[in-house]
């Protein structure tokens, strides 16, 4: 039953993905060129809505589906990986248009080329984790 | 169901995806897309080279379930909750893409000329394709996280290396398509 949960939230996350086309290369290409608003409306409302729900949950301390208090873990401090791992990240997805979410969302509407990018993107998560303690972070 | 078949406008996606958020802290999860290629690397055996994959496995199953999840959203959307109608795209984006010999732009999700199976006949066309996967891989683990994990959960919990990680993702981006892209296309 917990597995159904986890993947209705995932299912809608997909559906939302195509049918708002944060899946499309287009949009996230239109987007660094300042473009249209559309990608920066998504990102925008999703953060405001966000930052409503969780000021809520703590504010009235709101438990999880299984009673037990909610915790948020805070983000490791660390500012230059942020800032450098970022930057790496948004030259990749400027490239590729897709994130690690619309990857695999891309996967179900059936773009096949986009395995090689989820296989490439597992290739560099490894090397990140063989050359991670070399790294400023 | 002819508001569904419609492209979603960003006041509807952007609060819905609000809503996959909330879920799964409801669910005493939460919403990080890229962790998962982590765990598919554990899986796969990279903790006998790193240290960086030595975890519970069984501790992170949920979220492969949420991208299994995804993967089906992504076909549901795509095949049953769509009309095939082009994207609504600037002119501006539209005119300069054809300019640089993309065609049919905006006709599908993706364009043919990075996405196409032709691509695949190219070095540059697989160039591309592993490349960015790469930046994106690497970059989301040394970032420690990804759009969905700094932008959407970080930002939404006020958390500063989020923000510095966004700004971040942007300097990229922008890097890509203002000096970058231009030199491919």
């Amino acid at each position: 039953m917990k597995n159904l949960r986890y993947l209705l939230s995932g299912m809608l996350f997909g559906i939302i993905a195509v049918k708002s086309e944060v899946v499309s290369w287009y949009r996230i290409h239109e987007m660094f060129l300042f473009k249209s608003f559309h990608m920066f409306g998504i990102i925008g409302s999703a953060i405001a809505v966000g930052a409503l729900g969780i000021w809520l949950i703590k504010k009235y301390n709101i438990k999880d589906v299984e009673g037990k208090p909610i915790v948020f873990a805070d983000k490791a401090p660390l500012y230059k990986s942020s800032l450098l791992g970022g930057t790496v990240f948004g030259l990749g997805w400027g490239l590729v248009g897709a994130c690690p979410g619309p990857m695999y969302t891309l996967i179900g509407t059936g773009i096949w080329s986009i395995a090689i990018v989820i296989a490439s993107a597992l290739l560099g998560t490894f090397v990140y984790g063989l050359v991670a303690k070399k790294l400023p972070h | 169901m002819e508001f569904i078949l419609q492209p979603w406008p960003w006041y509807v996606s952007g609060p819905l995806i609000a809503v996959v958020m909330l879920s799964l802290t409801y669910f005493g999860k939460f919403f990080g897309m890229s962790s998962n290629l982590r765990t598919l690397c554990a899986i796969g055996g990279a903790d006998k080279f790193s240290d960086f994959f030595k975890f519970d496995l069984k501790s992170q199953r949920w979220n492969l379930v949420v991208v299994a999840g995804v993967i089906l959203g992504g076909y549901l959307g795509y095949h049953h909750l769509r009309y095939d109608t082009p994207l609504a795209l600037s002119l501006e984006v539209v005119q300069d893409l054809e300019a640089k010999g993309f065609t049919e732009v905006g006709a599908h999700l993706v364009p043919k000329e990075l996405f196409g199976t032709q691509v695949l006949n190219t070095p540059k066309g697989w160039a591309i394709l592993i490349i960015g996967g790469f930046l994106v891989g690497f970059g989301a683990r040394y970032a420690g996280g990804c759009t969905s994990g700094h932008a959407i959960s970080g930002l939404s919990n006020l958390q500063l290396p989020s923000l510095i990680a966004v700004i971040g993702f942007f300097i990229g981006g922008l890097v890509m398509t203002y000096f970058i892209f231009p030199q491919l296309f």
